[in-house]
Protein backbone atom coordinates (compact mmCIF):
# COMPACT_ATOMS: atom_id res chain seq x y z
CA UNK A 1 0.00 0.00 0.00
CA UNK A 2 1.33 3.38 -0.88
CA UNK A 3 -1.57 5.78 -0.48
CA UNK A 4 -2.89 7.68 2.51
CA UNK A 5 -5.64 5.11 2.98
CA UNK A 6 -3.00 2.73 4.24
CA UNK A 7 -2.75 4.86 7.38
CA UNK A 8 -6.29 3.85 8.29
CA UNK A 9 -6.34 0.33 6.95
CA UNK A 10 -5.49 -2.83 8.79
CA UNK A 11 -2.34 -4.57 7.51
CA UNK A 12 -3.38 -7.20 5.02
CA UNK A 13 -2.44 -10.82 4.54
CA UNK A 14 -3.91 -13.98 5.98
CA UNK A 15 -1.67 -16.47 7.75
CA UNK A 16 0.17 -18.87 5.45
CA UNK A 17 1.62 -20.96 8.25
CA UNK A 18 0.36 -24.51 8.89
CA UNK A 19 -2.78 -24.38 11.06
CA UNK A 20 -1.01 -26.03 14.01
CA UNK A 21 1.55 -23.26 13.91
CA UNK A 22 -1.24 -20.72 14.42
CA UNK A 23 -2.08 -22.53 17.63
CA UNK A 24 1.43 -23.32 18.84
CA UNK A 25 3.01 -19.91 18.39
CA UNK A 26 1.06 -18.42 21.31
CA UNK A 27 2.17 -21.13 23.69
CA UNK A 28 5.84 -20.18 23.73
CA UNK A 29 7.42 -18.40 20.74
CA UNK A 30 4.91 -15.51 20.82
CA UNK A 31 3.70 -16.06 24.36
CA UNK A 32 1.56 -13.02 25.31
CA UNK A 33 3.18 -12.62 28.73
CA UNK A 34 6.82 -13.57 28.19
CA UNK A 35 7.38 -12.62 24.54
CA UNK A 36 4.78 -9.97 23.63
CA UNK A 37 4.56 -8.43 27.13
CA UNK A 38 0.82 -7.91 26.76
CA UNK A 39 -1.74 -8.02 29.57
CA UNK A 40 0.69 -6.82 32.22
CA UNK A 41 -2.06 -5.41 34.44
CA UNK A 42 -3.59 -8.81 35.33
CA UNK A 43 -0.11 -10.34 35.36
CA UNK A 44 0.83 -8.06 38.26
CA UNK A 45 -2.54 -7.75 39.93
CA UNK A 46 -4.17 -11.13 40.24
CA UNK A 47 -1.27 -13.59 40.26
CA UNK A 48 -1.02 -13.75 44.06
CA UNK A 49 -2.36 -17.29 43.79
CA UNK A 50 -2.35 -19.95 41.08
CA UNK A 51 -6.12 -20.36 41.38
CA UNK A 52 -6.68 -16.69 40.57
CA UNK A 53 -4.17 -16.90 37.70
CA UNK A 54 -5.96 -19.92 36.22
CA UNK A 55 -9.40 -18.31 36.58
CA UNK A 56 -8.23 -15.08 34.94
CA UNK A 57 -6.43 -17.03 32.20
CA UNK A 58 -9.50 -19.12 31.44
CA UNK A 59 -11.78 -16.07 31.41
CA UNK A 60 -9.39 -14.29 29.02
CA UNK A 61 -9.17 -17.41 26.83
CA UNK A 62 -12.96 -17.51 26.62
CA UNK A 63 -13.11 -13.85 25.60
CA UNK A 64 -10.26 -14.32 23.10
CA UNK A 65 -11.98 -17.33 21.56
CA UNK A 66 -15.47 -15.84 21.47
CA UNK A 67 -14.47 -12.46 20.10
CA UNK A 68 -11.94 -13.99 17.69
CA UNK A 69 -14.51 -16.32 16.16
CA UNK A 70 -17.12 -13.54 16.05
CA UNK A 71 -14.78 -11.08 14.35
CA UNK A 72 -13.61 -13.72 11.90
CA UNK A 73 -17.17 -14.67 10.92
CA UNK A 74 -18.09 -11.06 10.18
CA UNK A 75 -14.67 -9.85 9.01
CA UNK A 76 -15.86 -9.13 5.48
CA UNK A 77 -18.93 -7.27 6.76
CA UNK A 78 -17.16 -5.01 9.25
CA UNK A 79 -16.51 -1.61 7.69
CA UNK A 80 -12.84 -0.73 7.92
CA UNK A 81 -13.50 2.75 9.28
CA UNK A 82 -15.35 1.47 12.35
CA UNK A 83 -13.50 -1.79 12.85
CA UNK A 84 -11.74 -0.83 16.10
CA UNK A 85 -15.01 0.36 17.64
CA UNK A 86 -16.71 -2.84 16.52
CA UNK A 87 -13.91 -5.02 17.94
CA UNK A 88 -14.10 -3.23 21.29
CA UNK A 89 -17.88 -3.65 21.33
CA UNK A 90 -17.57 -7.37 20.65
CA UNK A 91 -14.78 -7.82 23.22
CA UNK A 92 -16.74 -5.89 25.86
CA UNK A 93 -19.78 -8.06 25.25
CA UNK A 94 -17.81 -11.28 25.69
CA UNK A 95 -16.19 -9.90 28.85
CA UNK A 96 -19.67 -9.21 30.23
CA UNK A 97 -20.71 -12.74 29.33
CA UNK A 98 -17.57 -14.15 30.98
CA UNK A 99 -18.25 -12.03 34.07
CA UNK A 100 -21.79 -13.33 34.45
CA UNK A 101 -20.79 -16.91 33.60
CA UNK A 102 -17.96 -16.88 36.13
CA UNK A 103 -20.23 -15.42 38.83
CA UNK A 104 -22.77 -18.17 38.19
CA UNK A 105 -20.38 -21.10 37.79
CA UNK A 106 -17.28 -20.15 39.87
CA UNK A 107 -18.52 -17.58 42.40
CA UNK A 108 -15.52 -17.95 44.71
CA UNK A 109 -13.05 -17.20 41.91
CA UNK A 110 -15.31 -14.42 40.69
CA UNK A 111 -15.16 -12.81 44.11
CA UNK A 112 -11.38 -13.23 44.29
CA UNK A 113 -10.80 -11.64 40.88
CA UNK A 114 -13.11 -8.73 41.69
CA UNK A 115 -12.91 -5.80 39.29
CA UNK A 116 -10.17 -7.36 37.20
CA UNK A 117 -12.66 -9.41 35.19
CA UNK A 118 -14.24 -6.23 33.83
CA UNK A 119 -10.75 -4.93 33.09
CA UNK A 120 -10.21 -7.77 30.60
CA UNK A 121 -11.78 -5.30 28.15
CA UNK A 122 -8.68 -3.15 28.50
CA UNK A 123 -6.28 -6.06 27.94
CA UNK A 124 -4.47 -5.05 24.76
CA UNK A 125 -3.88 -8.71 23.91
CA UNK A 126 -7.52 -9.01 22.88
CA UNK A 127 -7.61 -6.05 20.53
CA UNK A 128 -4.21 -7.02 19.14
CA UNK A 129 -5.38 -10.52 18.17
CA UNK A 130 -8.59 -9.24 16.54
CA UNK A 131 -6.71 -6.60 14.58
CA UNK A 132 -3.70 -8.63 13.56
CA UNK A 133 -5.20 -12.09 13.10
CA UNK A 134 -8.95 -12.67 13.32
CA UNK A 135 -9.78 -9.79 10.97
CA UNK A 136 -7.97 -11.49 8.09
CA UNK A 137 -8.13 -15.20 8.77
CA UNK A 138 -10.72 -17.97 8.63
CA UNK A 139 -12.83 -18.95 11.62
CA UNK A 140 -10.84 -22.14 12.19
CA UNK A 141 -7.48 -20.40 12.14
CA UNK A 142 -8.81 -17.61 14.37
CA UNK A 143 -10.08 -20.15 16.89
CA UNK A 144 -6.69 -21.91 16.89
CA UNK A 145 -4.85 -18.61 17.31
CA UNK A 146 -7.16 -17.55 20.16
CA UNK A 147 -6.82 -20.89 21.93
CA UNK A 148 -3.03 -20.85 21.60
CA UNK A 149 -2.75 -17.27 22.84
CA UNK A 150 -5.24 -17.92 25.64
CA UNK A 151 -3.45 -21.04 26.86
CA UNK A 152 -0.11 -19.23 26.56
CA UNK A 153 -1.51 -16.32 28.59
CA UNK A 154 -2.88 -18.72 31.22
CA UNK A 155 0.51 -20.45 31.36
CA UNK A 156 2.32 -17.12 31.78
CA UNK A 157 0.01 -16.03 34.62
CA UNK A 158 0.30 -19.43 36.27
CA UNK A 159 4.12 -19.34 36.25
CA UNK A 160 4.14 -15.94 37.98
CA UNK A 161 1.31 -17.11 40.27
CA UNK A 162 3.31 -20.21 41.23
CA UNK A 163 6.31 -18.14 42.33
CA UNK A 164 4.13 -15.72 44.30
CA UNK A 165 1.90 -18.28 45.98
CA UNK A 166 4.77 -20.52 47.08
CA UNK A 167 6.81 -17.64 48.50
CA UNK A 168 3.87 -15.54 49.67
CA UNK A 169 1.73 -18.23 51.26
CA UNK A 170 3.82 -21.40 51.27
CA UNK A 171 1.17 -23.18 49.20
CA UNK A 172 0.55 -24.17 45.58
CA UNK A 173 -3.06 -24.36 44.42
CA UNK A 174 -3.96 -24.17 48.10
CA UNK A 175 -1.84 -27.22 49.04
CA UNK A 176 0.98 -26.64 51.51
CA UNK A 177 4.34 -27.20 49.85
CA UNK A 178 6.66 -25.37 52.22
CA UNK A 179 7.58 -26.59 55.72
CA UNK A 180 5.56 -25.27 58.66
CA UNK A 181 8.60 -23.28 59.79
CA UNK A 182 8.53 -21.26 56.53
CA UNK A 183 7.66 -17.63 57.15
CA UNK A 184 5.60 -16.34 54.18
CA UNK A 185 6.97 -13.34 52.30
CA UNK A 186 4.07 -10.92 52.68
CA UNK A 187 5.40 -8.68 49.91
CA UNK A 188 4.70 -11.47 47.40
CA UNK A 189 0.98 -11.04 48.10
CA UNK A 190 1.18 -7.33 47.35
CA UNK A 191 1.50 -5.64 43.93
CA UNK A 192 5.30 -5.16 44.30
CA UNK A 193 5.55 -8.94 44.61
CA UNK A 194 4.07 -9.17 41.12
CA UNK A 195 6.81 -6.95 39.73
CA UNK A 196 9.55 -8.85 41.58
CA UNK A 197 8.26 -12.26 40.53
CA UNK A 198 7.70 -11.27 36.93
CA UNK A 199 11.15 -9.66 36.78
CA UNK A 200 12.84 -12.77 38.15
CA UNK A 201 10.93 -15.04 35.78
CA UNK A 202 11.98 -12.86 32.82
CA UNK A 203 15.56 -12.80 34.10
CA UNK A 204 15.57 -16.59 34.30
CA UNK A 205 14.14 -16.91 30.79
CA UNK A 206 16.69 -14.44 29.38
CA UNK A 207 19.53 -16.33 31.06
CA UNK A 208 18.23 -19.64 29.71
CA UNK A 209 17.79 -18.22 26.21
CA UNK A 210 21.23 -16.63 26.25
CA UNK A 211 22.87 -19.86 27.39
CA UNK A 212 21.07 -21.84 24.70
CA UNK A 213 22.14 -19.37 22.01
CA UNK A 214 25.76 -19.47 23.15
CA UNK A 215 25.81 -23.26 23.21
CA UNK A 216 24.30 -23.46 19.73
CA UNK A 217 26.89 -21.01 18.44
CA UNK A 218 29.69 -22.94 20.14
CA UNK A 219 28.52 -26.21 18.61
CA UNK A 220 28.40 -24.58 15.20
CA UNK A 221 31.89 -23.18 15.66
CA UNK A 222 33.27 -26.63 16.52
CA UNK A 223 31.54 -28.16 13.52
CA UNK A 224 32.58 -25.38 11.07
CA UNK A 225 35.75 -23.64 12.29
CA UNK A 226 36.15 -21.66 9.02
CA UNK A 227 33.07 -19.55 9.81
CA UNK A 228 34.53 -18.14 13.01
CA UNK A 229 34.35 -14.40 12.18
CA UNK A 230 30.68 -14.68 11.22
CA UNK A 231 29.87 -16.61 14.36
CA UNK A 232 31.64 -14.17 16.58
CA UNK A 233 29.39 -11.47 15.24
CA UNK A 234 26.39 -13.67 15.92
CA UNK A 235 27.47 -14.33 19.49
CA UNK B 1 -4.44 -1.85 -4.14
CA UNK B 2 -4.28 -1.50 -7.94
CA UNK B 3 -1.95 0.80 -9.85
CA UNK B 4 -2.74 2.31 -13.23
CA UNK B 5 -0.37 3.22 -16.03
CA UNK B 6 -0.79 6.07 -18.46
CA UNK B 7 -0.03 5.88 -22.21
CA UNK B 8 3.70 6.45 -21.71
CA UNK B 9 3.86 3.52 -19.30
CA UNK B 10 4.70 5.67 -16.25
CA UNK B 11 2.99 4.49 -13.09
CA UNK B 12 0.37 6.93 -11.88
CA UNK B 13 -1.12 7.39 -8.41
CA UNK B 14 -3.08 4.41 -7.12
CA UNK B 15 -6.85 4.46 -7.35
CA UNK B 16 -8.51 5.89 -4.25
CA UNK B 17 -10.60 3.50 -2.20
CA UNK B 18 -14.28 4.48 -2.46
CA UNK B 19 -15.46 5.99 0.85
CA UNK B 20 -17.67 3.84 3.02
CA UNK B 21 -21.15 5.24 3.38
CA UNK B 22 -22.48 6.39 6.74
CA UNK B 23 -25.25 3.85 6.40
CA UNK B 24 -22.73 0.99 6.13
CA UNK B 25 -20.95 2.16 9.26
CA UNK B 26 -24.23 2.46 11.14
CA UNK B 27 -25.28 -1.00 10.01
CA UNK B 28 -21.93 -2.44 11.11
CA UNK B 29 -22.06 -0.94 14.58
CA UNK B 30 -25.81 -1.41 15.02
CA UNK B 31 -25.72 -4.99 13.81
CA UNK B 32 -22.78 -5.92 16.03
CA UNK B 33 -24.42 -4.18 18.99
CA UNK B 34 -27.72 -5.95 18.41
CA UNK B 35 -26.15 -9.41 18.17
CA UNK B 36 -23.89 -9.08 21.21
CA UNK B 37 -26.65 -7.31 23.14
CA UNK B 38 -28.97 -10.25 22.54
CA UNK B 39 -26.21 -12.63 23.66
CA UNK B 40 -25.71 -10.66 26.89
CA UNK B 41 -29.44 -10.66 27.68
CA UNK B 42 -29.69 -14.41 27.09
CA UNK B 43 -26.68 -15.15 29.29
CA UNK B 44 -28.06 -12.81 31.97
CA UNK B 45 -31.37 -14.67 31.99
CA UNK B 46 -29.54 -17.99 32.09
CA UNK B 47 -27.14 -17.11 34.91
CA UNK B 48 -29.43 -14.98 37.13
CA UNK B 49 -31.04 -17.88 39.05
CA UNK B 50 -27.64 -19.39 39.88
CA UNK B 51 -26.24 -16.02 40.99
CA UNK B 52 -29.30 -15.25 43.14
CA UNK B 53 -29.18 -18.74 44.64
CA UNK B 54 -25.50 -18.37 45.50
CA UNK B 55 -25.95 -14.91 47.05
CA UNK B 56 -28.98 -16.11 49.01
CA UNK B 57 -26.99 -19.07 50.31
CA UNK B 58 -24.11 -16.82 51.38
CA UNK B 59 -26.50 -14.47 53.20
CA UNK B 60 -28.40 -17.30 54.92
CA UNK B 61 -25.10 -18.84 56.06
CA UNK B 62 -23.87 -15.49 57.35
CA UNK B 63 -27.11 -14.82 59.26
CA UNK B 64 -26.94 -18.25 60.88
CA UNK B 65 -23.27 -17.73 61.76
CA UNK B 66 -23.59 -14.30 63.40
CA UNK B 67 -26.74 -15.31 65.30
CA UNK B 68 -25.10 -18.58 66.46
CA UNK B 69 -27.35 -21.00 64.60
CA UNK B 70 -30.83 -19.86 65.71
CA UNK B 71 -33.77 -22.25 65.44
CA UNK B 72 -35.63 -19.81 63.20
CA UNK B 73 -35.00 -16.48 61.48
CA UNK B 74 -37.43 -13.83 60.26
CA UNK B 75 -36.75 -11.00 57.87
CA UNK B 76 -37.75 -7.53 59.10
CA UNK B 77 -38.25 -4.76 56.56
CA UNK B 78 -37.69 -1.07 57.19
CA UNK B 79 -40.84 0.67 55.92
CA UNK B 80 -41.53 4.35 56.65
CA UNK B 81 -39.05 4.42 59.54
CA UNK B 82 -40.53 1.34 61.23
CA UNK B 83 -39.50 -2.30 61.23
CA UNK B 84 -42.27 -4.60 60.00
CA UNK B 85 -42.18 -8.35 59.57
CA UNK B 86 -43.67 -8.46 56.10
CA UNK B 87 -42.87 -6.76 52.81
CA UNK B 88 -45.53 -4.20 51.75
CA UNK B 89 -47.98 -5.65 49.24
CA UNK B 90 -47.34 -4.71 45.62
CA UNK B 91 -43.76 -3.68 46.40
CA UNK B 92 -42.02 -6.91 45.55
CA UNK B 93 -39.31 -5.53 43.26
CA UNK B 94 -38.15 -2.47 45.21
CA UNK B 95 -35.05 -3.08 47.34
CA UNK B 96 -35.90 -2.53 51.01
CA UNK B 97 -33.43 -2.37 53.89
CA UNK B 98 -33.66 -5.45 56.07
CA UNK B 99 -32.47 -6.94 59.31
CA UNK B 100 -32.85 -10.56 60.32
CA UNK B 101 -34.33 -11.58 63.65
CA UNK B 102 -33.22 -14.87 65.17
CA UNK B 103 -35.26 -17.00 67.61
CA UNK B 104 -34.44 -20.01 69.76
CA UNK B 105 -36.52 -23.17 69.89
CA UNK B 106 -38.92 -21.58 72.44
CA UNK B 107 -39.54 -18.65 70.09
CA UNK B 108 -37.59 -16.19 72.21
CA UNK B 109 -35.60 -13.60 70.24
CA UNK B 110 -31.84 -14.22 70.45
CA UNK B 111 -30.72 -11.20 68.48
CA UNK B 112 -30.67 -9.49 65.12
CA UNK B 113 -28.33 -9.78 62.16
CA UNK B 114 -27.56 -6.27 60.91
CA UNK B 115 -25.67 -5.32 57.75
CA UNK B 116 -23.07 -2.54 57.76
CA UNK B 117 -20.77 -0.97 55.18
CA UNK B 118 -17.74 1.20 55.83
CA UNK B 119 -14.86 2.37 53.65
CA UNK B 120 -11.67 0.48 54.46
CA UNK B 121 -8.13 0.86 53.16
CA UNK B 122 -8.91 -0.31 49.62
CA UNK B 123 -12.65 -0.32 49.16
CA UNK B 124 -15.90 -0.42 51.13
CA UNK B 125 -16.04 -3.35 53.55
CA UNK B 126 -19.47 -5.00 53.72
CA UNK B 127 -20.20 -6.91 56.89
CA UNK B 128 -23.00 -8.57 58.84
CA UNK B 129 -23.00 -8.68 62.63
CA UNK B 130 -25.22 -10.25 65.23
CA UNK B 131 -26.53 -7.88 67.89
CA UNK B 132 -28.68 -8.13 70.97
CA UNK B 133 -30.18 -4.63 71.43
CA UNK B 134 -31.34 -5.12 75.01
CA UNK B 135 -27.86 -5.88 76.41
CA UNK B 136 -25.90 -4.18 73.59
CA UNK B 137 -23.94 -7.42 73.19
CA UNK B 138 -22.43 -8.46 69.89
CA UNK B 139 -23.05 -12.08 68.93
CA UNK B 140 -20.72 -12.46 65.97
CA UNK B 141 -19.29 -10.84 62.85
CA UNK B 142 -18.96 -11.97 59.25
CA UNK B 143 -17.16 -9.98 56.55
CA UNK B 144 -19.20 -10.35 53.37
CA UNK B 145 -17.18 -8.26 50.90
CA UNK B 146 -13.65 -6.98 51.39
CA UNK B 147 -10.83 -6.04 49.06
CA UNK B 148 -8.38 -5.21 51.82
CA UNK B 149 -4.68 -5.86 51.27
CA UNK B 150 -4.00 -9.60 50.94
CA UNK B 151 -1.68 -10.99 53.57
CA UNK B 152 -2.09 -8.02 55.93
CA UNK B 153 -5.51 -6.43 56.15
CA UNK B 154 -7.46 -9.44 54.94
CA UNK B 155 -6.95 -10.76 58.47
CA UNK B 156 -10.19 -8.92 59.32
CA UNK B 157 -11.92 -11.85 57.59
CA UNK B 158 -10.14 -14.49 59.65
CA UNK B 159 -11.06 -16.15 62.97
CA UNK B 160 -8.52 -14.56 65.34
CA UNK B 161 -9.99 -11.14 64.63
CA UNK B 162 -13.60 -12.24 64.19
CA UNK B 163 -13.76 -14.42 67.31
CA UNK B 164 -13.53 -11.42 69.65
CA UNK B 165 -16.82 -10.04 68.27
CA UNK B 166 -18.64 -12.92 69.96
CA UNK B 167 -18.04 -11.45 73.42
CA UNK B 168 -17.98 -7.68 72.91
CA UNK B 169 -20.42 -5.15 74.29
CA UNK B 170 -21.12 -1.85 72.53
CA UNK B 171 -19.84 0.85 72.41
CA UNK B 172 -16.73 -0.43 70.67
CA UNK B 173 -13.28 1.10 70.77
CA UNK B 174 -10.08 -0.04 69.11
CA UNK B 175 -7.07 -0.98 71.18
CA UNK B 176 -3.55 -2.06 70.30
CA UNK B 177 -2.94 -3.97 73.53
CA UNK B 178 -3.26 -7.73 73.43
CA UNK B 179 -5.26 -7.85 76.68
CA UNK B 180 -8.32 -5.58 76.40
CA UNK B 181 -9.40 -3.84 79.60
CA UNK B 182 -13.02 -3.08 78.71
CA UNK B 183 -15.82 -5.23 77.27
CA UNK B 184 -16.00 -2.94 74.22
CA UNK B 185 -12.27 -3.05 73.41
CA UNK B 186 -11.47 -4.52 69.99
CA UNK B 187 -7.89 -5.72 69.59
CA UNK B 188 -6.87 -4.27 66.23
CA UNK B 189 -4.68 -6.04 63.70
CA UNK B 190 -1.08 -4.91 63.80
CA UNK B 191 -0.26 -3.20 60.49
CA UNK B 192 -3.91 -3.02 59.51
CA UNK B 193 -5.40 -0.51 61.92
CA UNK B 194 -7.19 1.36 59.11
CA UNK B 195 -9.13 -1.78 58.19
CA UNK B 196 -9.71 -2.66 61.86
CA UNK B 197 -11.01 0.84 62.59
CA UNK B 198 -13.25 0.67 59.51
CA UNK B 199 -14.91 -2.45 60.89
CA UNK B 200 -15.37 -0.83 64.32
CA UNK B 201 -16.71 2.36 62.73
CA UNK B 202 -19.11 0.43 60.48
CA UNK B 203 -20.57 -1.53 63.41
CA UNK B 204 -20.81 1.58 65.61
CA UNK B 205 -22.65 3.57 62.93
CA UNK B 206 -25.02 0.66 62.28
CA UNK B 207 -25.79 0.27 65.97
CA UNK B 208 -26.42 4.02 66.32
CA UNK B 209 -28.86 3.83 63.45
CA UNK B 210 -30.64 0.55 64.20
CA UNK B 211 -30.76 0.60 68.01
CA UNK B 212 -33.89 2.82 68.28
CA UNK B 213 -35.59 0.91 65.47
CA UNK B 214 -34.87 -2.45 67.11
CA UNK B 215 -35.96 -1.14 70.52
CA UNK B 216 -39.24 0.08 69.03
CA UNK B 217 -39.81 -3.23 67.25
CA UNK B 218 -39.06 -5.20 70.46
CA UNK B 219 -41.46 -3.00 72.46
CA UNK B 220 -44.19 -3.45 69.87
CA UNK B 221 -43.52 -7.18 69.72
CA UNK B 222 -43.78 -7.40 73.54
CA UNK B 223 -47.12 -5.55 73.51
CA UNK B 224 -48.53 -7.95 70.94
Amino acid sequence: MHDLDSLHAAPSGPSTAPPFQDFAKGLWKENPVFAQMLGMCPTMAITNSVTNALAMGLATTFVLLGSGVFVSIFRKRIANEVRITTYILIIAAFVQIADMGLEALMPVSHKALGPFIALIVANCLLLARQESFSARNSVGRSALDALGMGIGFTFGLSVVGTVREILGQGTWLGLRVMPASFEPWVIMNLPPGGFFSFGFVLLGLAWWHDRRTRRAALNLRVARPSTEPLLERAV
Amino acid sequence: MTHTHDASGTPSLPEATPPVSSFTMLVTLGGAGAIVGLAIVLVYIWTLPSIERYKGGILRGAVAEVLREPARTDTLFLVNGTLVDHRPAGDADRPIERVFAGYDTAGTPVGYAVAATEVGFSDPIEMLFGYEPRTHALLGLKILVSKETPGIADKIEKPPFLEQFKRLVAPLTGTKTATPAHPGDVVMISGATISSRAVIRGITKAIDRWQPLLDAYAAQHARN
